[in-house]
């Protein structure tokens, strides 16, 4: 035990560079993944009809894939086409349209779920259309779909850690150096284990704090 | 007063939803200050018909002229166009709709509700739509409630507040659909005073109703509707009297109260 703990006071600017740079692609994905989602869920539920479809595809083409494909995708097409990321933008452009997708999709069933006398209400008082979505809408639909919106939070906080396999020098790449030196194999995963849960269970009171806030109206 | 053009003019109007037709061709009017009360029995129109006039609804034929301006559509070279979003708003802020079941806004207190059409519409600054808004909410009998948000309101405290918002907007014309149908019976008759106060305050309304009693009591004109027609339109002591045509008779035989 004393010599894991040796190992980890040894490892622990790399682990903790890991570590925020998890933290980092998981925000960012969902800063990102946030605002395409958005667009994404106003779309599906009152958008143009071509619009409509086009958003549809790309939430099911991404609801369709595995992450991990959806990553390797993002690092290798973008230079095929002449752009270039590197693996870290990569990793995040991949997280962010899977993320972009989800909350779309859980956006545009909150939307959906609010009684339809509520925009009537709105508009009867002579708001127009974007006002209505703004004041009356949005905010009804983003508090209940803070829950769902919080888990995808978790999804990415896990997935970030796919992004070892292009060489995003995240937790899991970290950790798996530091193994690779010390071969203490197990106590080191245990340790990254819990690094990411702890991560998950901070992210989790975040929204339940913000819930609390919101509710009880 | 007969040389006064009428506040709402409603000339032959037409709705259907898809194949089935619902309004037949209604004309009615009202001037201003009037209170008119619509009675009829179920799936009559009635709703469809305040829908209409509030513009959440389409129609298909007819006009509506509210206040000299004939709303909801143009006619370009002959052929009738939906007005777009922005026309359409200006044009139902000129009329407040209160709901059967209220719609109030959850994630806004009351105040909150009144104020959001006084800033987002009417433009008013923060203060002066807090003190509009306090205004009528006390008008309401609900000044101590303002901060209160929906779900800590009583069903005939949220349908209050409901009018409170219509009426700050401060409408040409205010409708109001079964107010109190959606309420226990212990609560309706605040309400119910509540419109009668505002109906005493001069303002123009269209309600529909099936209370009876209080369309007698707080009417100029009671039109009864049958079938998507207007087949009465006549002062409360003409249409709870003699009833004139066979339909009003049997529907208020049926009704009672
Ligand atoms: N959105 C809709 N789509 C199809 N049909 C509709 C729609 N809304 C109303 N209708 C039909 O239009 C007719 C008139 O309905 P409306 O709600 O105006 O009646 P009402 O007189 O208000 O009845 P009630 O006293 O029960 O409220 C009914 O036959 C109803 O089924
Ligand atoms: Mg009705």
């Amino acid at each position: 035990m004393q010599t894991f703990l040796d190992q980890v006071w040894i490892a622990r600017w790399p682990l903790w560079d890991g570590f925020l740079l998890t933290i980092e692609i998981a925000i960012s994905a969902i800063v990102l993944g946030t605002v395409v989602g958005c667009i994404c869920g106003i779309q599906l539920l009152f958008g143009p009809a071509i619009s409509r479809l086009l958003f549809r595809l790309y939430v099911d083409v991404m609801r369709g894939t595995p992450v991990l494909v959806l990553i390797l995708a993002a690092f290798y097409i973008p230079s095929v086409v002449g752009i270039s990321l590197n693996a870290t933008q990569a990793g995040i452009l991949a997280l962010s349209l899977f993320a972009g997708a989800h909350i779309g999709e859980l956006l545009r069933g909150a939307l959906q779920a609010i009684p339809p006398g509520q925009a009537e209400a709105a508009r009867s008082i002579g708001l127009t259309f974007p006002q209505t979505l703004t004041y009356v809408l949005l905010p009804q639909a983003l508090r209940s779909a803070l829950p769902p919106w919080i888990n995808t939070g978790v999804e990415l906080i896990k997935g970030s850690s796919l992004l070892s396999i292009i060489g995003v020098g995240e937790l899991l790449l970290k950790t798996q150096e530091v193994i690779g030196r010390t071969f203490m194999t197990i106590e080191f995963y245990i340790f990254a284990g819990l690094l990411y849960l702890a991560a998950n269970i901070s992210l989790d009171q975040l929204g339940k704090m913000i819930e609390r806030r919101v509710q009880g109206r | 007063m007969e040389n006064v053009q009428p506040l709402l003019e409603i000339r032959g109007l037409h709705k259907h939803f898809g194949s089935v037709e619902v309004l037949k061709g209604v004309d009615l009017t009202l001037r201003r200050g009037e209170v008119v009360s619509i009675i009829g029995s179920s799936g009559s129109g009635k709703t469809t018909l305040l829908r209409c006039v509030n513009l959440l609804e389409e129609f298909q034929d007819g006009d509506i002229v509210l206040d000299g301006e004939t709303i909801g559509y143009s006619i370009v070279n002959g052929r009738r166009h939906r007005l777009r979003d922005r026309e359409l708003s200006r044009q139902r802020s000129m009329t407040g709709m209160v709901f059967q079941s209220f719609n109030l806004f959850p994630h806004l207190t009351a105040a909150g509700n009144v104020m959001l059409g006084l800033r987002k519409v009417r433009r008013f600054g923060k203060e002066e739509a807090r003190s509009i808004a306090e205004r009528w909410l006390s008008r309401v009998g609900l000044a101590s409630r303002s901060d209160h948000y929906p779900s800590q309101l009583s069903g005939g405290q949220q349908q209050r507040v409901a009018i409170a918002r219509a009426l700050a907007m401060d409408p040409k014309l205010v409708l109001l659909d079964e107010v109190t149908s959606a309420l226990d019976p212990e609560l309706v008759q605040e309400v119910l005073n509540t419109v009668k106060g505002i109906a005493d305050d001069g303002a123009t309304l269209l309600i529909v109703t099936h209370e009876m009693r209080f369309a007698r009591d707080v009417s100029h004109r009671v039109v009864f509707m049958d079938q998507g027609q207007v087949v009465e339109d006549a002062p409360p002591a003409e249409i709870f009297g003699n009833s004139r045509s066979q339909r009003l008779a049997e529907f208020l035989r049926n009704t009672r109260t």
